[in-house]
């Protein structure tokens, strides 16, 4: 059995009552949503906070509207398995939606928001373990040690993040929503990460992430989702790939977005995809040879650490062979790219 | 220690328990409802599934404190509820898993049984495939799986009053016995 550290459990009705709780400093809170990745951190003791503040009754962030100018607000409560299985989504931020459906299994889609996978923490196979087993170990740079037993004398974690929704949402130009009490500020999904897998995120304290805010996309809007794992389920990503293409009426690339994740401690954007593939027809026979020197790009940019289980070597050959297959599906409105 | 209130298998309970306990902690060590089983006890296995207003959830990823105001359903909830339906003896899937044999061990056979059971809920006629999906957060490290599936392919048969599909021993074994002359 492996039981939490003691922690005191509160449950505010409203955000303003949320906030107020979380503003009082002499108290080490966290924020609990689904709780599907902060339980099992907590019971492997990589957290002990005196509070546990669950924003499990506030109603007012479960849900989506329409915002003006043709954005669409997802409140942070919202659910995977709702954002996997809506209509809307599946139309306007495809990749969205399929990241979200290849999370895990489907109770803790049924569990895990969409907010708590914004904000999952970095993943390392030195660092998700037991307290027992960490300490045999001799800990590590992320949790109560100061080596990393990825990178020999490498001075900072590189722990992956492995949330399947980052890369989607960084390639829909997603824009985050922070409240704190007496203050709200709004990030472009790309300006949150750090490249440290000890903490990959500029948060500040007492805020609660609200909405995850969608630009408008037009009809020419493609996306897809591919992920790499062992099993056809309840697995962590080994390697995600998220892929945006706009087409203008004549079918032609005008804007093109590849993003990968579980690789490092931040997604990683494919650098010089677009000016491969603008201006190309989705029917041309430049297509294909420009997709496959995209994989190529996406090979040499890409270099898989072994943070995550799974032969890092196997992972970096299956970088090309995923980034096209999920770049074909987009193209071709299908998806999410799977073996298993 | 806090007071809960609880509703689970259509009662209302109240019970202590500290704040950082989960409900499968309280299911099994406070009411005494060991029908939930703790497998990894950290979201990989689904032995801990329960429904939560009749959707499964991981009881071991879910804080007991959470679970208040919310209809909770475990095995032992099962066989009561559909006598209460007007059934007689255990919930139909439950007496489809005996009958195909789909279990070894039997230690993932609640969790196994409530996903298949809020499955057949939303979807009365379940293709293979969507039987897969439903079940796919439940690990079973006996059967191969084959004997589960065909279970639920046997509930769904008689709750459509329709013949269910070949099991898949039945057409090996008319070969081998062709083979040996029998019939
Ligand atoms: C067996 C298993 C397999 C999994 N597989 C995958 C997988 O394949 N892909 C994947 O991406 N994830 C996976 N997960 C992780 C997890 O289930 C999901 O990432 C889920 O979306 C997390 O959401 P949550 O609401 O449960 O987060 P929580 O656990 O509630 O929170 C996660 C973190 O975010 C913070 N937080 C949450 N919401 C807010 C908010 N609104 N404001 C401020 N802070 C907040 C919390 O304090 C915590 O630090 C898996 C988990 C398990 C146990
Ligand atoms: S990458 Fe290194 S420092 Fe970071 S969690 Fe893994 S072992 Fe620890
Ligand atoms: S005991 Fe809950 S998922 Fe294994
Ligand atoms: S019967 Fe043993 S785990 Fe499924």
């Amino acid at each position: 059995m492996l039981r939490m550290p003691k922690f005191e459990l509160e449950r505010p009705a409203s955000l303003a009552e949320a906030l107020e709780l979380l503003a009082d400093a002499s108290v080490e809170s966290l924020i609990v949503a689904g709780g599907t990745d902060l339980l099992p951190n907590l019971k492997h003791e990589l957290f002990t906070p005196a509070r546990v503040v669950s924003l499990e009754r506030l109603g007012e962030l479960r849900g989506m509207r329409e915002l003006e100018g043709g954005w669409l607000a997802i409140g942070s409560m919202t659910r995977l398995d709702e954002v996997a299985g809506d209509a809307r989504l599946a139309a306007r931020a495809p990749a969205l939606a399929q990241a979200c459906s290849l999370v895990a299994g489907p109770q803790l889609r049924t569990m895990g928001t969409l907010g708590g996978n914004v904000l999952l923490d970095t993943r390392c196979q030195w660092y998700n373990q037991t307290y027992f087993w960490r300490a045999a170990l001799g800990f590590c740079l992320k949790k109560d040690g100061s080596v990393c037993h990825v990178v020999e004398g490498g001075a900072k974690c590189v722990a992956a993040a492995s949330n399947d929704s980052a890369p989607a949402l960084m390639t829909l130009g997603a824009e985050l929503v922070f409240v704190r009490a007496g203050g709200r500020r709004v990030v472009p999904i790309a300006d949150l990460w750090l490249a440290d897998g000890a903490m990959n995120k500029k948060l500040e304290s007492g805020e609660i992430l609200t909405e995850i805010r969608l630009p408008p996309r037009g009809a020419g809007h493609r996306g897809a989702y591919g992920k790499l794992r062992e099993r056809g389920s309840i697995d962590f990503p080994l390697l995600g790939v998220a892929a945006r293409l706009e087409l203008d009426a004549q079918g032609a690339i005008t804007e093109a977005d590849l993003v990968l994740g579980a690789l490092a401690a931040r997604p990683v954007r494919v650098r010089r995809v677009a000016e491969e593939l603008a201006g190309l027809r989705a029917s041309s026979n430049d297509l294909d040879a420009a997709l496959g020197r995209v994989a190529q790009l996406a090979y040499k940019q890409c270099h898989p650490l072994p943070n995550v289980p799974g032969d890092h070597e196997w992972r970096r050959e299956m970088v090309p062979v995923y980034v096209r297959r999920t770049l074909d599906a987009a193209l071709a409105r299908q998806g999410p790219v799977r073996d298993a | 220690m806090r007071v809960l209130h609880l509703k689970v298998n259509g009662d209302d309970l109240e019970v202590a328990a500290p704040d950082h306990w989960t409900l499968l902690e309280v299911l099994r060590y406070r009411l005494g409802l060991t029908g939930s089983k703790q497998g990894c006890d950290k979201g990989d296995c689904g032995a801990c599934t329960v429904l939560l207003e009749g959707k499964p959830v991981l009881a071991c990823m879910t804080l007991a404190g959470n679970a208040q105001g919310r209809a909770i359903t475990t095995i032992e909830g099962l066989m009561p509820a559909h006598i209460a339906r007007g059934g007689s003896g255990p919930d139909p899937i439950q007496a489809a898993f005996d009958r195909c044999g789909a279990l070894q061990c039997g230690f993932c056979q609640p969790g196994m049984i409530l996903s298949a059971r809020a499955l057949l809920d939303r979807n009365q006629a379940p293709t293979r495939a969507q039987i897969r999906e439903a079940l796919s957060g439940n690990l079973c490290r006996c059967t191969g799986y084959t004997q589960i599936f065909e279970a639920v392919e046997l509930a769904v048969a008689e709750s459509l009053g329709v013949a269910p599909a070949p099991r898949a021993w039945e057409a090996p074994l008319a070969e081998s016995r062709a083979a040996r002359g029998e019939s």
